[in-house]
Formats: structure tokens, C-alpha cells, sequence
């Protein structure tokens, strides 16, 4: 039988972690597939270690525990004008700040200014002792230690428990405009995307979805949008077959989908870091199979969807043979990691340090 | 210590085999030019300086210096404000200032792969060529290395809107301190499992030599636009800034120069600064240029309504370089004022920057010493130059017990000591005060996991307990 804890305060958790040989610190399980564990893993769930600890609008940094929802962190900046600008991921769903740290997730908005890597600045979690320690700081700019906040960006609860974040903010970057390029193909599309990624135009994010759709969504000034779309127009004319100019509410349901990933349900879903070489390579191998592939900014991230009644030793095998590593999200499939997985001597060393005795390693 | 001796002959021996005796230095002549990084009150006298010229040179060396025990420096071109490339007693020191190729451009991924001697200027140099450029900017561009900017996760008055040194790195090759080699993160913006190359950088060489670095580049910016606004107070300077943040825009810099730092930026560089003001104000937009020329105007009404003598935006390029010059130049200028000076780097929260700089200006006056002041408004990042001349007995340690005290009151209004320099040396005793034993503790633990015999740069940022 698993047990199953919901401490109250981050004393609480760090206890929790002393009381157990191995443990997984889980959030609201919006990506359920990281937190599949065997029974003897005590689960620790930070729902319960919500609230904004610290925020002053003027200051452009907030300071929350780890359970805290992103859908209270994301209204709250939105009432003082302010915004995580990588659109993070499965907010709608309920996913917590923590959770999102952990699994290292950015939403298509993180093609123009960084994803959540780039906005973490402190941090305070338990480690395999069972200490609360503190990392990072509260202030923008801090050269001081060693970056654990960075360093917890991607643990997947198998580093430490995250028990309290500080991220910086940006101001809201205007009204937005979307513009979709209907391409030949994907092959197509890609080809055409490094072109956009370095136009003076700059875009929030470029994301290419099927069936060959490239949404570049540009935020500014109300008076130079009509530019900047026509700008856009301009070096995608002779490639479009179509082009759209979405805003509104039909912009914003684009987006949502992109956030929520409502367009990968009853599929399993594989986060792939990518660059443009290797998404190419990526493609035509996908295209042969009944995935549903999405490339975020501007091919540095594929979101794949694998039907689940297709053979997950296939993907596996697709991102081996182009180098690539996958992380999967959602659905049921025992491995976490696919394609290929190095060890790292760095990151070894590392870990006993923070976790000597693997509670967390489960 | 004679076996300390006994070690380190056998390990230059050694190195002498495998490296050419040019490139091996001994004579103190030779040795002496590396005694001292840009913090030149510290000096250390190293037993040999390597300069080494290929990733496997340096794998050779650190294994040999881990196989005798031997401690070890990297060095790039030695401008850390902190100590970082001090060398250390009894040691070597691996200079990496000839692997200074620039291995590959990619324009379609928008990287470049670096050997970590490459100057940081010499990146945005190459990448001009494809319309792109490496955005953060140190004062000290055109000499420091991206191994060292990596090692300090160094800032620049850019960093407001695009980050530091992590923000842009997206790959490194590194030398572990036994001379075991590892790959963290590539060469796309995202990854799988914890952020090891955002945990490299900024450790101050002490998790091993990295020897190749994978940078982003981005798409020089259409249209930039920069305006000095006069101010007769520090204090009204820095309440511009914060209504130039709470107005919404997110400016690419905003710096501000107190008098003492205009008066010597206009005697080095002859910038134009306005005459007789108390603080100038750099704000700076870039972007698309439709974008930028709205934001602009917005910005131009918010400063003239903000208490400025003149506010004056750059007309041409060659006006805009001549602001830059100014300020970029305002270390070395302030170095004219006064035979020796310690930068400090200490950050505040944003709100806080008016209150800490009426402290500085008290412990200026308390304590005698003139204090320059030249910062990264934008971020809440001080540098106070506090001038003193070290011929004068005491004057170094009254400066240094200032310079203590500013950092306190950094620590004490919720900041940190160091926004880009680092701890180094300088700062050993200043890093326990912001954070607790169990962090200490955890910080050391780290480190002797990676460096069990403690031989990269060693008595660096973390102090012997
Ligand atoms: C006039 C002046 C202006 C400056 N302005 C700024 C500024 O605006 N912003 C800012 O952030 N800093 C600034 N600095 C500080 C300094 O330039 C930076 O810290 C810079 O990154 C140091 O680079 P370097 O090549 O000189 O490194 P070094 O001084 O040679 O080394 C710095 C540290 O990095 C380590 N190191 C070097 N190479 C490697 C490597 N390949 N792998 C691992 N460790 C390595 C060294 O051991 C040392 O600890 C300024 C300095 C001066 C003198």
C-alpha cells in the first residue's frame, strides 16, 4: 500500500522526507506519467503548500510555495499588469509551480524571452537529509552560490523536494496578434522556419502544427502590429498556400490548446528537446507513423502524441536513431525516458551530494 | 609541504613531457604576470602557468595535477573583479587564452560552439556576419573570455531584458576536477532532466575547466534607441527608473552614473555628459522598429515629466556609441581618479536602490572615503567604486571594512552580495551571511562530490570551515 502525505507547511514535508527511505514529491499530477512509481515510494503532495509568500508588483519577482496553483499565480500578475512570459504549460489543467520547475516545462512563449529555466531565481527544498535549504535568492540578479534553482529545473522530483520558488516576472507585452502560414507540408514548414527565426520581426512564438500550420504570434505596440503582420506576409508570401490573421478569442483558443495540449488527449505524450537539424530528421521519420507531432520554438521542442495503441518501441527507436531524448508526460507507459539517455558523470557526482542515501531516486 | 614540493615537481614533469616548454612557464618573470587578477590587492605567485592549447591538453593536465595532488587555476584573461583567477599557493595555473577558436556558427540553429578563451566581443564579431550577435555585453567585452563569463555567469547592462551569461548558454564540454570529461545540455533551448548546465555555470571554476561552450545568438535588433536624461540628485535618477519599470516598459538597459563617475568617464572618454549634473540616466529600447519608435516616444514623455534637467535621446549611431563609450569605459576612468579602487557588486531589491544609495552615501562621508558609483539600475545591481590608494598605511583595510559594510546592507535589505562578479576570494567571509549552515553545508557537499581532493581552484567562494 502506498502511503500518501499531504503536509501542511514546509516543516511538514521535510519531516515527511525523513520519515521515508524513498519518496516522490508529486503536484497535482497534471503530467501523471512522471509520478508513476512502485508502491513501496511514499508520495508527498504539495497541494496543500499553496500561497504567495511574497510579491511586490514593483519589484517584477513573486515568491510562492511549491503547490501553488499557476492558474492563481497567472491572475494575480495578470491584475498588476505582469505575465510569465513562457506560457507555462497545463495551467487551465491545474499544474503547481513546483511541478512545473520540476518537469522543466515551457509553453510556446518561451521562443522570444526563456523558458521557466530562465525565470527561476530562488529556491528552497528539502534534500536527501531532510534539510530545507535555500538557493538563489529573492533579487533578479545574484551570482552568489551555486544556481540550485536552475539545477532543480528538470529534476522531476528525483533531486529533492521543491517546497518554495522565486521566479522574476516581465511586464505584459501588449496586445497580440497571431498569423498562420498554411505550408505545402511539414517538411515544408520547417524548412521555411529558420527564414522566420531571424527576421527583425520578433515573434513571441513560433510553433508549427499539423497539418502544416506555421503560428507565429507577435506582441507590441497596437499602433506597429499591422507591420509587422504585413512584414510577415511579406517573407512568407511565396511559401503560404494560405495565410490567416487570427486575434481575439479564436487567437487565444489557439494558444490555450498549445498550453493545455488538448490537441493530445487519449495519446501519449512526449516532450522532445530538438533543434532544427534534428527535428528535420525527426519529421521524416514521424511521418511515416500515426504520431501527432507540434514543434515549439521554432523547432527547439517537439510535442509528440503516440497513439496508444501503437507500439512505443517504435518512437523509442525513431529518437535513438536521431540522438534524441524524450520525456513522457502523460499515458501509460512504464518507461519515463525514451530514445536515448547518457549517463552523465556531472550529474551523478551531483546527486549523491544533494541525495546520498537515493530517497529520491525511485 | 615538502611533499607538497616533491608532488608538484613530478606533475611538471610530467606536463613537461606532454606539453611544449614554450607553453610551460617558470621563470618568475613570466609567472608574475599571472600572480594577480583584476582584484590586484591580492597577489599569489603561482609554480607554473600551463597555456594550454587543445581540449585534450587540459584533460592531460588536470589528470596529472589530480594524480599528484597538485591544485589548479583556469584562467582566461584574468579581469575577475573578485580574486576568481587568483592563483593559489603552491599551485599551477591553466591558461586558456590561446583556445580561442570559434569552432562553429550555426545560423540556422542560431548558435555558436566556442573554445572557452574566445574573447566575448569576438563572438557578436563573427556572428555579424549572419545578422546575429551574443547579447550579453560585460564593460569588459572586449577582453574576457566566455570561459570566464561562464564561470561568473557575468552580466552586462543588457541583462535587463535578455539575462545573463545562463540565459544564453546552452551546451558546455567540461573538464571534471580528475580530468573526466562530461557533456551537459547541447545545442537546443530545452532539455531533459535537471538544468546541469545552468548548475555549471556561475561555480567559479571549482566543478572543473569547461572547454567548450555552446552559446544562443539572436537577431541583432532592427532598431535601437537610447536616451541620457540629467539629473540633479542620484535620488531623482533613481526614481526615474522606477517609473520607467512601472510604466511597462521593459527596457533593454537602464543605467545610471553618479557625478564622481561622470566626472571621470568625461575626463577618459569624453562622452558629452551633461556638465554639472548629479546622475545620469542611460535607457535604452531595442527591437522591431515600428515597436520601438511607440515605446520610445511613450518613454521620452515619461522622462521629461520625471524632474530631468535635459533629456536627450542619441540622434545617430555615432552619438549612441559615444553614451555607451561613456559608461563602459567608467571602471578604468575612475582608476584615474585614484591610484587603487574596489569595485563592489552587490544587489538590492529595485525598490530599495534610492535607500541604499543615500547608506552608501553616509558610509562615504562616515568614513572619509570617496565612493563612485556606476550600476545596472535596472536590476537592482550596485557598483560602487570606493577609491583608496594603497600606499597609505591602513587605507586598503579601511576601504575593504566599507566595502564590508555595503555588503551588509545588501544582505540586510533582502539582496545579495555579488550580481556578476562572483564571491571569489573577496567575498569568502560575506557568502555564510546570506545563507545558512545547512546551505553551506550542502554547497561544500557539492562540491566534494565533485572535486573530491578539493584541487579546482580551491579557496574560492566557498571558505574552509
Ligand atoms: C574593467 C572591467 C569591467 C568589467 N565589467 C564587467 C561587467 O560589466 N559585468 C560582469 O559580469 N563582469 C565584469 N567584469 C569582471 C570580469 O570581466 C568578468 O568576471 C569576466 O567574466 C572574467 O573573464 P576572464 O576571461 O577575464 O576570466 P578570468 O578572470 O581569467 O577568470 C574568472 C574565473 O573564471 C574561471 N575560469 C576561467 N576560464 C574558465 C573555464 N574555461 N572554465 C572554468 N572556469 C574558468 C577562473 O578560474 C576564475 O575563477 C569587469 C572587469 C573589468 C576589469
Amino acid at each position: 500500500m502506498t502511503s500518501h502525505l499531504q503536509p501542511m507547511t514546509v516543516e511538514a514535508l521535510a519531516q515527511a522526507v525523513r520519515d521515508h527511505a524513498r519518496v516522490l514529491p508529486i503536484g497535482n499530477r497534471t503530467k501523471p506519467a512522471l509520478t508513476r512509481v512502485s508502491s513501496d515510494v511514499a508520495l508527498i503532495e504539495t497541494t496543500a503548500l499553496t500561497g504567495i509568500v511574497e510579491y511586490e508588483p514593483a519589484e517584477y519577482t513573486f515568491t510562492a510555495l511549491a503547490g501553488t496553483r499557476l492558474s492563481d499565480v497567472s491572475s494575480l500578475l495578470a491584475a498588476h499588469g505582469q505575465v510569465l512570459p513562457f506560457d507555462p504549460t497545463f495551467r487551465d489543467a491545474g499544474a503547481t509551480l513546483g511541478g512545473t520547475v520540476a518537469a522543466g516545462l515551457s509553453g510556446s512563449g518561451r521562443w522570444r524571452h526563456g523558458g521557466v529555466r530562465d525565470f527561476v531565481i530562488g529556491i528552497r527544498f528539502v534534500d536527501g537529509a531532510g534539510r530545507v535549504i535555500r538557493g538563489g535568492g529573492k533579487v533578479v540578479k545574484n551570482a552568489a552560490g551555486f544556481d540550485f534553482p536552475k539545477l532543480f529545473v528538470g529534476s522531476m522530483g528525483r533531486l529533492g523536494a521543491i517546497a518554495e520558488l522565486s521566479l522574476k516576472v516581465f511586464p505584459w507585452p501588449g496586445p497580440s496578434v497571431t498569423v498562420i502560414a498554411h505550408m505545402r507540408d511539414m517538411a515544408a514548414a520547417l524548412a521555411t522556419l529558420p527564414r522566420i527565426a531571424r527576421l527583425p520581426v520578433v515573434c513571441d512564438c513560433i510553433d508549427l502544427v499539423p497539418p502544416a500550420n506555421l503560428l507565429m504570434r507577435i506582441s507590441g505596440e497596437e499602433s506597429a502590429l499591422a507591420t509587422s503582420v504585413d512584414r510577415l506576409r511579406g517573407a512568407l508570401g511565396g511559401e503560404a498556400i494560405t495565410l490567416d490573421v487570427v486575434r481575439g478569442a479564436e487567437e487565444e483558443r489557439i494558444w490555450e490548446a498549445a498550453r493545455e495540449f488538448t490537441w493530445a488527449t487519449d495519446h501519449l505524450l512526449v516532450k522532445v528537446p530538438t533543434t532544427l537539424t534534428r527535428a528535420r530528421v525527426l519529421e521524416t521519420s514521424l511521418a511515416m507513423t500515426r504520431a501527432v507531432r507540434r514543434y515549439a520554438a521554432a523547432a527547439n521542442v517537439a510535442w509528440i502524441a503516440w497513439p496508444f495503441d501503437e507500439d512505443v518501441a517504435i518512437l523509442d527507436s525513431v529518437l535513438t536513431a536521431a540522438n534524441l531524448s524524450g520525456v513522457v508526460l502523460r499515458g501509460d507507459e512504464p518507461r519515463a525516458r525514451l530514445g536515448v539517455d547518457a549517463a552523465n558523470e556531472f550529474g551523478a557526482r551531483v546527486r549523491r551530494a544533494i541525495d546520498p542515501t537515493g530517497r529520491f531516486d525511485v | 609541504m615538502a611533499n607538497d614540493a616533491v608532488n608538484r615537481d613530478r606533475a611538471l614533469a610530467e606536463i613537461a613531457r606532454r606539453v611544449p616548454a614554450q607553453r610551460v612557464l617558470t621563470s618568475p618573470a613570466a609567472l608574475s604576470a599571472y600572480a594577480s587578477d583584476a582584484l590586484t590587492a591580492f597577489r599569489t605567485v603561482p609554480e607554473a602557468v600551463i597555456v594550454v592549447e587543445s581540449t585534450d591538453e587540459v584533460t592531460r593536465v588536470v589528470r596529472t595535477c589530480a594524480e599528484h595532488g597538485v591544485p589548479f587555476v583556469a584562467r582566461g584573461s584574468g579581469t575577475s573583479l573578485s580574486g576568481g583567477s587568483l592563483p593559489v599557493a603552491g599551485g599551477i595555473v591553466i591558461a586558456l587564452n590561446r583556445m580561442n577558436r570559434i569552432l562553429r556558427i550555426d545560423a540556422e540553429e542560431r548558435v555558436a560552439v566556442c573554445e572557452p578563451g574566445v574573447i566575448n566581443a569576438d563572438i557578436s564579431r563573427a556572428a555579424a556576419a549572419h545578422g546575429l550577435y551574443y547579447a550579453p555585453d560585460p564593460s569588459s567585452q572586449p577582453v574576457c573570455t566566455i570561459g570566464g563569463n561562464v564561470a561568473f555567469n557575468s552580466g552586462g547592462a543588457h541583462c535587463l531584458k535578455y539575462g545573463m551569461t545562463s540565459n544564453h548558454v546552452l551546451g558546455l564540454t567540461v573538464v571534471l576536477p580528475d580530468g573526466a570529461v562530461a557533456r551537459l545540455g547541447g545545442e537546443s533551448l530545452d532539455g531533459v532532466g535537471p538544468d546541469l548546465t545552468g548548475f555549471f555555470v556561475g561555480s567559479e571554476g571549482l566543478f572543473g575547466i569547461a572547454v567548450e561552450v555552446v552559446v544562443r545568438l539572436l537577431p541583432r535588433p532592427e532598431s535601437v534607441r537610447t536616451v541620457l536624461a540629467a539629473y540633479d540628485s542620484l535620488a531623482a535618477a533613481g526614481d526615474a527608473v522606477a517609473r520607467v519599470v512601472a510604466s511597462g516598459l521593459l527596457p533593454a538597459a537602464m543605467e545610471i552614473m553618479d557625478a564622481l563617475a561622470i566626472e571621470a568617464a568625461e575626463a577618459a572618454a569624453h562622452p558629452g555628459y551633461p556638465a554639472g549634473a548629479s546622475a545620469v540616466l542611460i535607457v535604452e529600447l531595442d527591437g522591431e522598429a515600428g515597436h520601438v519608435d511607440a515605446e520610445f516616444r511613450r518613454l521620452l514623455a515619461l522622462l521629461g515629466d520625471s524632474g530631468a534637467r535635459s533629456v536627450r535621446p542619441a540622434a545617430d549611431e555615432a552619438e549612441r556609441a559615444r553614451i555607451w563609450k561613456g559608461r563602459k569605459s567608467a571602471f578604468s576612468a575612475v582608476g584615474r581618479l585614484s591610484p587603487d579602487y574596489i569595485v563592489q557588486d552587490g544587489v538590492v531589491p529595485r525598490s530599495r536602490l534610492g535607500a541604499a544609495l543615500a547608506e552608501i552615501d553616509l558610509l562615504s562621508q562616515a568614513y572619509g572615503i570617496r565612493v563612485a558609483n556606476v550600476f545596472h539600475a535596472g536590476d537592482g545591481n550596485l557598483h560602487p567604486l570606493i577609491l583608496y590608494d594603497g600606499r597609505e598605511g591602513g587605507a586598503l583595510e579601511r576601504a575593504e571594512r566599507l566595502a564590508g559594510e555595503i555588503l551588509e546592507l545588501c544582505i540586510r535589505m533582502g539582496g545579495s552580495v555579488t550580481g556578476e562578479h562572483g564571491v571569489g576570494v573577496e567575498k569568502l567571509a560575506y557568502l555564510p551571511r546570506m545563507f545558512s549552515s545547512d546551505d553551506m553545508s550542502l554547497m561544500r557537499a557539492v562540491r566534494d562530490a565533485v572535486d573530491p581532493a578539493g584541487l579546482a581552484n580551491p579557496g574560492k567562494m566557498l571558505s574552509p570551515t
